[in-house]
């Protein structure tokens, strides 16, 4: 009933190329973008900052960014969380090795440092795929976990290990508060949200999609498989990169290379999955449900447990968890390969016949 | 010279060791095309489950002797994998069955992951023994060539002839016997397997019961030698790019990788580690692995990898 | 047939075609002359697909050159034959599965798509209205072979006809000069073949394209073809117009089948 398309008509293929062709979807974008940037400050405390929001918009990105190269071009990937690490790093050395480097552009070059060891690590690509790119991927994943720990001019030559950062700001502006920091995020996501969704709908875009359907037909057609693997490596690696150098710098401060590790490339697999692989918004869905389960279990099970009786320790909270990924990783697999975004599109689909049944 | 032999048996052993992970790998491959990146969490719950059952049998049934805590932990042991197998080919598979290699593989991750959670649920997370008697003292070998002799783990050796054993029955396994030919069938091409009349899902049970038990004899190997707790990077991992050095389909394979990364690891961080800080053991198989992938993806006895259109 | 047909264009000499033992073309020779409808039949694995294959790149031949319009090539590398001209429909239709049916026949314009990444990220000016010319230009190819109603759907979630189509539209927007076109009409309905014919024809007469086209049906190929190669075995028997053809010894056994 309000969700219709009656009386919508497009008379230019630009307007029906939109984003958002339907304008009850704009709307509702608007309203949330809105919302998201106004209506949010006002009503959230400290906490949800810290332990949900910052966190999810941060993992939005970076789950943007493997969608892109897992979902989209069909070239799995284990090794999220090394780009992550490699974004931060060199957005950290960049940032102090190099005087009155403006905040942005530190963060920009760790992803752009990221895209290089992205490629390099992507070649593999375009030899094999499958479990074999993803032995290739893990190879970047530890090579990075050493390296961050090993080499000491990543660290600044730093005594404890980890590195951290402070005083941020962007042209005048402080970014202490959780709130600055949230913003500042959001700004990020937004941008680089826009910029994904116009990458994959344009021509680069279904390159990827048909490297992943069926590359043989691909390169039949002129797509060069080459152009079209290592591209979305780069693009991946870099949303990635900036992921991990706000990751660093906004969420955690000081950070060691264990905050990159192999569980955070699983992690972020795990949200593409879920979220539904090939879709931009699959990647927020994923997003936000991998960060708030966690939340949610841990005040729900000792809950539960208290009512049978039962004390639940932090440790079974968290074998849980991985019990609770495990499975719903095996059945979205099974039931629905598209993940969460194709649970909503198949909702907003009964919406638009809302009330009649078909 | 001493010292490089004794390196090198170290990683003789301890190549066997990730050999004995990645022959359940190529062999649930061989048999049904899938690539079970859970191999390594079976490996890890089975030597758990083996060391908590035979802590409890004693303490339940009050009784003494290692030998009958060992043989009944065992037992156990294969049963909890046997059911493990059948309910990962029930719950899971059967409902994949014409899905893609990728998908695959990720549902095996989320396996994986469910596994983990669930082994240290039932069994704990601290770290356990394992005690089946294996020789604990270590030996002196070649002390009439070198003085003082070579250092040589006696457990390793013993391991090595169980694994060499091992390896003896599977091949004779798939070679020679009709349901090691249908695995191969169903390997090939599952679809022309089930129009024959090969019974899918039986035969993947199967298959996934000799992983099972590749898996725990794996497990109590390690968990003799190294004690039990659940930590994926030290184990499946590990296993990985030994079967990429050996081909994902040899079961030879999956040995020679293994002894190939084993002492290509030890030598690599004793020789090659101090010029680059240390530490190199982490990533020096995968890059190995990178290599061949680069230049030989089907391994040093792997069939190779054709695409069809 | 009003239709001027012109010098020979592409070129197949003695190709041989060798996997491991079994040997899939013996020495092939052919041509096929611009603007014209040659048809490509035999039996079951006589080799037809492979020698598509051949001129397509997706196979390197053992022996042979083929030539195309006055260059020789040993082999055919896929992106360069897309380049010069020669577009393809497959037998076991390789759609991209998860893309709709205008994104599907968009990829064929590829080629011609030349804004770089940049500014297709951010799709300003010169990258959107390159990106709304195609969309026409795929557009007028939906028209042509009056799939409209299906614009948006996954293709995956066609039937298999419609797929076909869509198969045809996505090699048509490459603009081709050669149409390589593989069982085309295969479990196809009469009707179907009779519109999948109409859009051959048409093809063929619009724009001038050479169509080579692999077919079962001795109905479509006697009456839409031109000239005709018969293959067995993969060995050719048979070469010339479809009535030479018909009356031909050797291919009435093949196909009646004898013992070789």
């Amino acid at each position: 009933m309000f969700y219709r398309e009656n009386g919508q008509f497009k008379t230019s293929y630009r307007a029906d190329q939109q984003i958002f062709p339907i304008t009850q979807d704009r709307i509702a974008i608007l309203a949330i973008v809105a919302f998201a940037a106004v209506g949010v400050p006002l009503l959230v405390d400290e906490y949800l900052y810290r332990a949900i929001l910052i966190p999810f918009l941060i993992l939005s990105l970076a789950a943007l960014g493997v969608n892109i190269l897992v979902g989209y071009c069909g070239q799995i990937s284990l090794g999220s969380g090394a780009f992550m690490a490699v974004g931060a790093y060199m957005a950290y050395n960049t940032y102090i090795r190099v005087d009155g480097m403006p905040l942005i552009v530190a963060l920009l070059s760790g992803g752009f440092f990221a895209t290089l060891v992205g490629m390099v690590f992507g070649i593999p690509s375009l030899r094999v795929k499958g479990l074999y790119l993803a032995v290739a991927t893990l190879a970047a994943q530890f090579f990075c976990d050493w390296a961050f720990l090993r080499v000491g001019w990543f660290t600044n030559n730093n005594a404890s290990g980890s590195v951290s950062v402070s005083d941020l700001t962007v042209l005048g502006w402080t970014i202490n508060t959780p709130m600055d920091k949230y913003l500042f995020c959001l700004g990020f996501l937004l941008v680089f949200g826009l910029l994904a969704k116009n990458l994959v709908r344009s021509a680069i875009g279904r390159e990827w999609m048909a490297i992943r359907d069926m590359d043989v037909a691909a390169a039949v057609i002129g797509i060069r498989p080459m152009y079209a693997k290592l591209s979305a490596f780069a693009v991946s690696s870099f949303i990635v990169g900036v992921a991990g150098a706000l990751w660093g710098f906004i969420h955690l401060g000081s950070w060691e290379p264990a905050a990159f590790s192999i569980d955070r490339s699983f992690q972020l697999l795990f949200m593409v999955i879920i979220g539904g692989m090939g879709s931009i918004m699959g990647s927020f869905f994923g997003a936000g449900f991998i960060v708030v389960l966690p939340i949610f279990l841990n005040q729900v099970l000792p809950a539960v447990g208290e009512l049978f009786g039962v004390t639940i320790s932090t440790a079974t909270v968290s074998h849980a968890e991985y019990m609770v990924f495990g499975s719903l990783i095996v059945w979205f697999l099974i039931v629905e390969p598209h993940g969460l975004a194709k649970l909503w599109s198949v909702g907003k689909q009964k919406l638009r016949l809302w009330p009649f049944p078909h | 010279m001493a010292f490089f032999l004794e390196t090198l048996f170290g990683g003789l052993m301890a190549g066997m060791l990730y050999s004995l992970v990645a022959l359940g790998f190529v062999l649930i491959f061989k048999a049904s095309g899938v690539f079970n990146f859970a191999q390594g969490a079976m490996v890890l719950v089975a030597a758990l489950a083996m060391a908590r059952f035979s802590e409890w049998f004693p303490m339940w049934f009050g009784f003494e002797n290692m030998f009958l805590a060992n043989l009944l932990a065992f037992a156990a042991a294969t049963v909890f994998m046997f059911l493990l197998a059948w309910l990962i080919e029930r719950l899971v598979l059967r409902h994949l069955v014409n899905q893609e290699g990728v998908t695959l593989l990720m549902a095996t991750l989320g396996i994986t992951y469910f596994i983990d959670g669930f082994g240290q649920t039932i069994f704990g997370s601290d770290i356990y023994k394992i005690d089946v008697g294996m020789p604990k003292e270590p030996i002196f070998v070649l002390d009439s060539i070198f003085e003082g002799g070579v250092l040589v783990n006696q457990e390793d050796v013993v391991a090595a002839v169980i694994a060499a054993l091992l390896v003896a029955a599977l091949s004779l396994f798939f070679q020679k016997t009709a349901t090691g030919r249908a695995l191969r069938a169903v390997a090939d091409d599952h679809q022309a397997a089930q129009s024959i009349g090969i019974p899918l899902n039986r035969i993947w049970v199967i298959v996934w019961c000799v992983a099972g038990i590749t898996a725990l004899v794996a497990g109590i190997i390690w968990g003799s030698k190294l004690g039990v707790q659940f930590s994926l990077t030290t184990v499946a991992l590990r296993a990985l790019p030994v079967i990429i050095l050996g081909g994902l389909t040899s079961v030879p394979g999956a040995i020679i990788g293994g002894l190939i990364i084993g002492v290509g690891e030890k030598l690599s961080e004793v020789y090659l580690g101090p010029l680059v800080g240390g530490g190199i053991e982490i990533w020096f198989a995968y890059m190995l692995a990178l290599v061949f992938l680069l230049f030989r993806p089907q391994g040093l006895f792997g069939e190779k990898i054709i695409d069809r259109v | 047939m009003s239709k001027k047909i012109g010098d020979v264009i592409l070129d197949v000499q003695h190709i041989s075609l060798r996997f491991g033992g079994v040997k899939a073309l013996t020495d092939i020779s052919f041509n096929v002359r611009e603007h014209e409808v040659r048809a490509i039949i035999g039996p079951n694995g006589a080799g037809k697909s492979s020698m598509l294959n051949c001129i397509n790149g997706v196979y390197t031949p053992t022996e042979g050159s083929i030539m195309f319009r006055g260059q020789t090539f040993s082999h055919m590398n896929s992106r360069q034959v897309a380049e010069m001209g020669i577009a393809r429909t497959f037998q076991n239709l390789a759609l991209f599965k998860g893309m709709s049916v205008i994104d599907n026949i968009m990829t064929g314009r590829n080629l011609r798509i030349k804004s770089n990444l940049f500014l297709q990220a951010l799709r300003v000016g010169p990258a959107q209205a390159e990106e709304e010319r195609h969309r026409e230009f795929v557009e007028h190819i939906i028209d042509f072979l009056e799939i409209q109603a299906h614009r948006k759907t996954p293709v995956g979630q066609l039937p298999y006809g419609l797929q076909k189509r869509v198969d045809l539209g996505r090699a048509l927007a490459m603009e081709p000069q050669v149409l390589l076109l593989d069982e085309p009409m295969a479990g196809m309905n009469l009707e179907e073949k009779q519109d999948m014919s109409r859009f051959i024809l048409d093809v063929n007469d619009e724009f001038g394209t050479t169509i080579v086209l692999i077919e079962h049906d001795m109905g479509v190929v006697m009456d839409i073809s031109d000239r005709v190669v018969v293959l067995d075995y993969g060995k050719k028997i048979g070469d010339g117009t479809p009535d030479e053809v018909r009356n031909n010894e050797e291919v009435i056994q093949a196909y009646l089948g004898t013992s070789h």
